[in-house]
């Protein structure tokens, strides 16, 4: 994390961007059934709904769980950002789901047990304002990245917990073992943890970035006490049941994070800055000197980023995408420079990195910055 | 103490020789030409120099930035090439040449800093909208490691007279200050202008070359008018006195552009109406040298620090009586006299790049000499000034690279290097 986060500036454009509509869950049980109100009848099989056409404003949707699982339903926008949304709806029980909507199509998703993706209906709101014109094939690039991103995050919270393990049961050795690897899917996403605003300074704070008062918690807090320090205490194994909380908000909350294909471009040159501002000059990982495993993670974060987009902007400005294309694959044959076994995220201590070496490590990530900062030009013309 | 101090006017070799230092010693021993006065560029283009924001013409025989008159300020780049696919190189010099003519037209690069895609970053950074062109010159060199075997096929091109230069007594070269396949010399009266410059070609040139090193300078430490006054180095003696003017064609033909018959092992003439670069990054022992006495700062020089005139004489301009120096003044050792007529074409700055942790300051001279062959010119200079030079207690040599430096580009179909890689 950089102690200036130019992603929540991102993502504050991006919501300018996306003010069609606002979302929100309604925290009380309002009763169902107003005017206006869609019926939602939720079943372990259906999701069925008593309108598909409404008119924009605001809307209410009465939910009606009639099955023998817990489900929770999904009002959203046709790239899957969530517009509003309430879980944990336990059989036999009824809630309400209201948000201001805007022009334009929806879907609405039941997800019984509240697992995968749901079982969705198409929704159209009239009136009141057109919404931009959308692309749909960057509707599909949105929805793909957003569904990775979750995944990342749900793959990672089991590896953080064996890093929180260790250092909760006082095992120095296992804990740095697990450090880098905890972080993988984070760093590769970086761009959306960030958006929220609150949850990087938690748990990804650098000790230079902490604000007067702040404490200083997350996985760099655990790094130093690890290496330079040397030792697990009390605090320590408090500070990574912390972590584990801190993260595990963070995978309740990715799916409502701000995603447009603008901001996707510009995450991807996001994740490089970082590379190149944090992970170059070593100040990232600066105990334990896992830098490259943060930086391989930065890369494949952007060029997830970048694939999804790829059908649009190769379209707009092919030149572009063939010097994407080289320039990913420059980076990877350079990092692989640094790893012995090319399936491991197992790289070689930065510390150990000679400052040639880091140069050329530099070189590589301005190859590709640079045309990366044109992508979300070639996704938007 | 550090050995900075030891005696100074011993005329045994100091260790710390220095020699480019030609700088100051060549150009007070008025040797070293650096630009002008009156008029820039060779052949009819010649533009009041008295204008700072005028623009200097990009095309011509010879590069701009080499007979110019000096500019003010530099911003001097040395950068690697990381593509190793010779059209990606090429194309890469068609770009810079093309940016760099609209820079120093005073015009931005590309479609410009602003007006264009919001989603986009724009072409140009946009510091330098609003600037005058500030006599804005671009120069391109490029190094022997260039020519390196099995890089860009030009190996058979690499001029004689692009040498690997020895390492002189004294030098204490660091390796990520010294060489580079290229390096481009960015001279303008605003120094924003300068930076601006080098900031959009390394730009434009990401993915194919990096930055190896680079250097600011200010108070040019050469050329300038004959009625003007004549700037004074680091260490506070006039410099420059006595250059070569860059509307001096008989001089400039003789020891500064690349004649027909200086050709290349293989017989092309890629280099003929170029000429090469040697740079030097010479630190001062600024404060060793502020704590020595008045009279010996003289006797170093061979000049009185005030007028600047040669020991015995009266004037700056005054022909100077080398016998009347101390066999080690640098003055004496640098004049052509004392090196068999040897001349070269000066345009160095000074520099301050703040302090060096030790709590010294980080200054010096940036030597830059343009020359048509460093074997009969740079190199015999500097191995009889490195060994014998006074000067040699207060400064070293701490960066160095020697580049070829292409004539100039003719036209608008024309771009920097197109001889060599045709």
């Amino acid at each position: 994390m950089r102690p200036v986060r130019l992603s929540v500036v991102t993502a504050a454009t991006a919501v300018a961007a996306l003010t069609a509509v606002t979302g929100c869950a309604e925290k009380s049980d309002a009763k169902a059934g107003s005017d206006g109100a869609v019926q939602v009848t939720a079943t372990d099989t259906a999701c069925k709904v008593s309108k598909t056409e409404l008119p924009a404003g605001h809307v209410q949707l009465a939910v009606e769980n009639k099955g023998s699982k817990v489900t929770e339903v999904y009002l959203l926008f046709p790239d899957d950002r969530i517009v509003a949304e309430r879980e944990n709806i336990g059989p036999g029980l009824k809630q309400t789901v209201t948000a201001e909507v805007k022009a334009g199509s929806y879907e609405i998703a039941c997800k019984p047990g509240m697992k995968g993706d749901g079982i969705r209906q198409k929704i159209t709101v009239t009136g009141g304002g057109a919404t931009a014109k959308r692309n749909p094939k960057l509707d599909t690039a949105v929805a793909a990245y957003r569904k990775y991103a979750q995944e990342q995050a749900d793959a990672t919270i089991p590896k953080v917990k064996v890093f929180t393990d260790a250092v909760r049961n006082g095992d120095l050795e296992a804990a740095k073992k697990a450090f880098a690897p905890s972080r993988l899917g984070w760093e590769r996403t970086e761009p959306v943890a960030e958006s929220f605003g609150d949850i990087d300074p938690k748990t990804d704070v650098r000790a230079d970035g902490l604000e007067p008062g702040q404490k200083w918690t997350g996985w760099h807090r655990l790094e130093k006490a690890l290496w330079q320090d040397k030792k697990i205490g009390a605090t320590e194994k408090t500070l990574a049941t912390q972590l584990d909380t801190d993260l595990a908000d963070w995978q309740k909350r990715v799916g409502t994070a701000e995603i447009t294909a603008t901001s996707m471009a510009n995450g991807a040159k996001e994740l490089l800055d970082e590379v190149a501002t944090g992970k170059v000059t070593g100040e990232e990982d600066r105990y334990s000197h896992t830098d490259l495993s943060d930086f391989k993670a930065n890369v494949e974060g952007a060029q997830q980023a970048y694939e999804l987009l790829k059908p649009v902007a190769s379209k707009n400005d092919a030149a572009l995408t063939k010097e994407l294309d080289t320039q990913f694959a420059a980076i990877a044959t350079v990092l692989d420079k640094y790893r012995s076994d090319k399936t491991s995220y197992d790289f070689v201590s930065y510390d150990k990195v000679t400052k040639g070496q880091r140069k050329e490590l530099s070189d590589a990530v301005n190859a590709l910055a640079e045309p990366l900062s044109k992508l979300a030009a070639a996704v938007v013309k | 103490m550090s050995e900075e101090t030891t005696a100074p006017n011993s005329t045994a070799p100091s260790r710390r020789s220095l020699i480019g230092w030609g700088g100051a010693g060549l150009a007070l021993g008025a040797v070293a030409a650096g630009g002008t006065v009156a008029a820039v560029r060779t052949g009819n283009d010649a533009v009041p120099v008295a204008d700072s924001g005028a623009a200097v013409p990009f095309h011509g025989a010879h590069q701009a930035g080499i007979a110019t008159a000096v500019q003010d300020r530099l911003h001097f780049a040395a950068f690697d090439v990381t593509t190793t696919d010779r059209s990606e190189l090429i194309q890469l010099l068609k770009d810079w040449t093309a940016a760099a003519a609209l820079m120093t037209a005073g015009r931005p690069v590309g479609e410009g800093a602003y007006g264009g895609l919001a989603e986009a970053p724009p072409d140009d950074t946009g510091e330098a909208l609003g600037l005058k062109p500030s006599r804005l010159t671009l120069t391109i060199g490029f190094g022997a490691s260039l020519f390196a075997k099995d890089r860009f096929g030009l190996e058979g091109k690499r001029p004689d007279a692009l040498v690997d230069i020895e390492k002189f007594p004294g030098d204490n070269l660091d390796a990520s200050r010294s060489g580079g396949d290229l390096c481009v010399q960015a001279c303008a009266d605003d120094p924003q202008v300068a930076v601006h410059a080098i900031r959009n070609l390394a730009r434009i040139g990401m993915g194919k070359t990096g930055i190896r090193w680079s250097q600011l300078g200010f108070g040019k430490t050469s050329s300038t008018t004959p009625d003007a006054q004549t700037p004074r180095n680091m260490m506070g003696f006039k410099d420059g006195t006595r250059n070569i003017a860059g509307t001096d064609a008989a001089a400039l033909a003789e020891h500064v552009w690349v004649g027909e018959k200086d050709g290349a092992k293989d017989g092309s003439t890629w280099m003929t109406g170029g000429s090469y670069l040697m740079a030097r990054r010479i630190r001062m022992h600024i404060e060793t040298w502020d704590r020595t006495s008045l009279q010996e700062q003289e006797d170093v020089f061979g000049r009185d620090k005030g007028e600047g005139a040669p020991v015995g004489k009266a004037k700056e301009r005054d022909e100077p009586f080398l016998k009347a120096m101390k066999p080690t003044a640098h003055v004496r050792l640098a004049h052509p006299d004392s090196n068999h007529g040897i001349k070269i074409l000066r345009r160095g700055y000074s520099f301050t790049d703040g302090t060096d942790g030790l709590g010294r300051l980080d200054a010096g001279l940036f030597f830059l000499a343009y020359q048509r062959d460093v074997r009969k010119g740079f190199i015999p200079l500097q191995r009889s000034l490195a060994r014998h030079d006074a000067l040699n207690e207060y400064i070293q040599h701490v960066g160095s690279a020697l580049f070829a430096v292409p004539p100039g580009v003719r036209d608008k179909g024309d771009w920097w290097g197109r001889a060599l890689f045709s």
